[in-house]
């Protein structure tokens, strides 16, 4: 018997929902179709805020990709618009006219964003916020300084200032009542949420009336308002709401009101026809939000596959998907006859709560600042549980009060049924969850999320799947919980970060914050850094190099001292001078008025107390003599020190000296996690203190011993012996490679010495021993030298970036401030 | 702008905000010492006295970071809105605020 056709009309949320549905309860039974007006596939619409606040990629909220309508047999025509449903005939026919049969059709059209009629509504530069293609026309318009406006304050127009915000714009929302998401918050929590959206850089105009969009060459440049005000912008957001895309329902002669009616299983007017999501009306109520879909779902799955379940419309709840913003809002939120509110606030926090009770049972919640327990509260109100018992601490939310009544908090979690469901946004229940942790042998967040989903999309759940994690694996995953993080402002440690920057290709800092979920917007000052070292050594030559990440030395290619001055150490190639180098460094020394030179432990010079400004004239004259910067200042190679070997000296066993120069010609401008001081000492008598330098050579008369882990700083500390070479070029392939280990794996900041206390020695043994890794090591490295072995002071002088250098004005200089 | 500052009477226009590069400093030398000059990754711009409460370090020269600073010489984190610093070193001192106003994309500095 062939299978029955089942069509869908709408690859959004609530389509492929529907079909998964189906799938789960009869995977065989029918023949799917679906159609999709995208051309994508199915995506996470609620998700769009935070890809458009650049916070999210669109990879990122991808539910179902190809494999999974490929794998399910499924045919989707993305990009492709149902025209009409013939239902004499039961077929749906699309634009070019093509036919297809169904046997049961599922229409799931959505909605569609309410445009205003105002006058100037088809300017250029005006939109909606409804799919990707306009979140691309908003990205692409957010210039940094632009102006945007964002005519409504409801949850979708907050988000989409915010995100515009993010990407730099300045943005305004305009709001036609006096409190912001007024379906949602009552006045107190709107107050705090037009504060919070200021500090975030959102401006908001209530009780402001739009009258007409103003234009200038067909493009958006302002909002007219009624009061007489014109609002300027390059960007203007219609949010003002959704309508139920019926159309198609309407013109096939079904039963539709503001949305297409359907029965308590999702069925239309014509049996064969179901249809759920934002384009249907269920008992008089239509439906915006994502979770009152999947319960339409679970019944139209039910139904679908013979088995029971009605649908009784659903309770409301929404979060406001704005980065350090929590707001939760669920049920009769203003309260009303009949109920009592309990109210609490913490002005020094910013947290205000609001629990609604009617007889004795949560009937609503208000909560901004703090919306942890927004679930719980939902939970109470959807059960109906009698509170009456715990009144007094209800407030205080889900720990506060079960620890009071003396329950353990991981009892609720190990209590849930294992078909409830954990993460709305992918759809993922207990039962999934808990056995993938015991059958693939999951331990940690990142492994359930890779592989269920589960808390991968907006991270609500992600502290009920830690509680999963928790009760399936006891202790172990507390013991799990992994690395010291890079800083406070991420969970991960920097192995991980190392790995997936290389791994997921990350290639700026935004790329690699983003996809390992960074919590703060732009880092700190010790995680800056860190990602911008990790990119320089994995993208030589592809990454560009961030300098406002740099720390000042780095950035300004000195040493800053303690007056804000800065000392200049030009590069004397493995300690060797002449006398027109020593004359053209006197010679600036005299002409910039330097007060102090200095010989360092690095057989080089420094110039003490240079003033900023005269930095690149400074470069500029050591330039003229041959010279470049030394690096002093770098986390990177700083000096190669030698003794005078075979050259002079009578005890010297091999050329110490040249071997000391070739090293430092070929690794010098290499960054490294932390400094790195060479030495080359030509006999056993180690002149060149190589056995207390990070990489160090003692030559002997069968050729040299390469030593590294040595420090003579906050620790002292002899090196180990690595290796033993018979030739020069050997030593040379040999140091590189331990360089080249040590810059793709030690923890930035991390000398080499505790590197190799935390690897081992053997570890480092086992690279350069091996001829092949040795080649491989040597010759990323050398690669990355093609990029970085340039004389930064030679690109200032050229006049790089010389704003660093001038003061952004002097017309103050001569004031008082 | 702030309000720990008095209304200045006399406004200098500086430069325009896109001179301050984007989680970076510029400084304006007056005849008291710089002014520091900073623009937070969001767009915002702030000012300070270019002198760090601890040891007088020059703050323009930092990493700027959400809307912080961390001074160079010796990482304290000073909060770029009122000049204080943040965390374990809070109540130690503040870098005065200047005040900074932005009329078409132009940064003008007050003076008190």
């Amino acid at each position: 018997m062939p299978k029955e056709k089942l069509v869908v009309i709408g690859n959004g949320m609530a389509g492929c929902r529907a079909v998964q549905e189906v799938l789960k309860r009869d995977p065989g039974r029918y023949e799917i179709t679906i159609f999709g007006a995208e051309p994508r596939v199915n995506y996470d619409r609620i998700m769009l805020s935070p890809v458009l606040a650049g916070e999210k990629s669109f990879a990122d909220i991808v539910i179902n990709d190809e494999a999974w309508y490929r794998d399910n047999g499924i045919v989707l025509h993305a990009g492709c618009k149902v025209e009409a449903v013939d239902r004499a005939a039961r077929v749906v026919r699309v634009e070019d006219g093509h036919e297809v049969h169904y046997d049961r059709l599922i229409l799931a059209t959505g909605s569609d964003p309410i445009r205003l009629p105002l006058p100037g509504a088809d300017l250029a530069g005006v939109v909606t916020f409804r799919d990707l293609d306009d979140v691309e026309a908003m990205i692409a318009a957010a210039k940094p300084g632009a102006k945007a406006v964002v005519i409504g304050g409801g949850l979708l127009g907050i988000e989409a200032a915010y995100g515009l915000s993010k990407r730099g714009m300045s943005a305004t929302v305009v709001h036609l009542l006096d409190v912001l998401m007024e379906r949602q918050l009552d006045a107190s929590a709107g107050f705090l949420l037009t504060e919070a959206l200021a500090g975030k850089g959102v401006a908001t105009e209530l009780e402001a009336q739009s009258e007409e969009i103003v234009g200038k060459d067909g493009r958006v440049a302002g909002l007219k308002l009624k009061d007489g005000r014109t609002l300027p912008c390059d960007l203007l957001v219609m949010a003002v709401g959704i309508r139920p895309a019926s159309g198609l329902a309407k013109a096939a002669g079904l039963e539709v009101n503001r949305g297409v009616i359907v029965d308590d299983t999702l069925r239309t007017s014509d049996p064969a026809i179901y249809a759920i999501g934002e384009c249907v009306e269920h008992r008089g109520q239509c439906y915006g939000l994502v979770a009152p879909i999947w319960e339409m779902c679970r019944t139209l799955g039910e139904a679908l596959t013979d088995g029971q379940g009605t649908y009784e419309g659903s309770s409301l709840s929404t979060r406001l998907k704005v980065s350090g913003v929590d707001v939760f809002s669920a049920g009769k939120h203003l309260g009303g006859a009949g109920c009592e509110d309990i109210v609490f606030r913490d002005a020094g926090r910013g947290v205000y709560k609001r629990i609604v009770l009617e007889d004795g049972k949560v009937a609503g919640a208000v909560l901004f600042g703090d919306a942890a327990d927004g679930g719980w509260y939902f939970d109470l109100m959807k059960s109906g549980e009698d509170v009456a018992g715990f009144r007094e601490t209800l407030v205080f939310g889900q720990a506060a009060t079960e620890g009071l009544r003396g329950l353990d908090p991981s009892a609720a979690v190990a209590a849930m049924a294992d078909t409830a469901e954990v993460c709305g946004c992918n759809g993922v229940c207990k039962g999934e969850i808990t056995s993938a942790i015991a059958d693939q042998g999951l331990t940690t967040l990142e492994s359930v999320r890779a592989v269920t989903k589960a808390s991968a999309s907006c991270g609500t759940c992600t502290p009920l799947v830690e509680k999963l994690l928790k009760l399936s694996l006891g202790d172990a995953f507390q013991a799990q919980i992994g690395p010291k993080p890079v800083c406070g402002c991420t969970h991960r440690g920097h192995d991980e970060v190392r790995r997936r920057i290389v791994d997921e290709e990350l290639k700026s800092i935004p790329a690699a914050m983003q996809a390992l979920e960074w919590t703060t917007p732009d880092g700190c000052s010790s995680c800056r850094p860190a990602l911008n070292y990790y990119l320089v050594c994995a993208w030589p030559g592809d990454y560009r190099d961030d300098k406002q990440s740099r720390f000042v030395n780095e950035r300004v290619h000195a040493n800053i001292q303690k007056d804000g001055t800065y000392s200049v150490v030009p590069r004397m190639w493995g300690g060797v001078t002449s006398s027109d180098e020593l004359r053209a460094i006197a010679d600036v020394v005299d002409k910039f008025d330097i007060p102090t030179v200095k010989v360092t432990g690095g057989q080089r010079i420094d110039l003490l107390g240079v003033k900023k400004d005269d930095l690149p004239a400074v470069w500029a004259d050591l330039n003229k003599a041959g010279m470049v910067s030394g690096h002093a200042y770098a986390k990177g190679l700083r000096t190669v020190k030698t003794c005078v070997g075979t050259d002079w000296c009578r005890f010297g066993t091999q050329d110490s000296t040249g071997l000391g120069v070739r090293l430092e010609k070929f690794m010098w401008g290499s960054w490294s996690p932390a400094k790195v001081k060479l030495a080359v000492s030509g006999c056993p008598r180690n002149c060149a203190e190589a056995t207390c330098k990070d990489i160090g050579v003692i030559c002997v008369d069968s050729g040299y011993e390469i030593h590294v882990g040595g420090a003579a700083g906050l620790h002292i500390k002899g090196t180990e012996i690595l290796t033993k070479v018979a030739t020069e070029d050997e030593a040379v392939w040999t140091i590189c490679a331990v360089m080249q280990f040590y810059r793709e794996n030690a923890w930035y900041l991390e000398r080499i010495y505790k590197w190799m206390d935390r690897i081992g020695l053997d570890a480092i043994k086992a690279q350069v021993e091996d001829p092949e890794a040795r080649r491989a090591l040597y010759d990323r490295f050398s690669y990355s030298q093609r990029f970085f072995r340039v004389d930064p002071w030679a690109e200032r002088v050229a006049g790089r970036d010389a704003h660093e250098f001038n003061p952004l004005s002097r017309r103050m200089e001569f004031e008082p401030a | 702008m702030n309000a720990l500052v008095k209304d200045p009477i006399l406004w200098t226009d500086v430069g325009a905000v896109t001179d301050v590069p984007l989680r970076g400093s510029r400084r304006v030398p007056t005849a008291d010492g710089d002014i520091a000059i900073f623009r937070t990754g969001d767009g915002k711009v702030f000012a300070l006295r270019d002198r760090c409460p601890h040891k007088g370090g020059p703050l323009s020269q930092g990493i700027v970071h959400g809307h912080a600073v961390t001074c160079p010489l010796h990482n304290w984190s000073i909060e770029l809105a009122t000049g204080e610093p943040m965390g374990a070193d809070r109540g130690k001192g503040c870098a005065p605020v200047v005040p900074l106003e932005v009329r078409d994309g132009r940064l003008l500095l007050g003076r008190i």
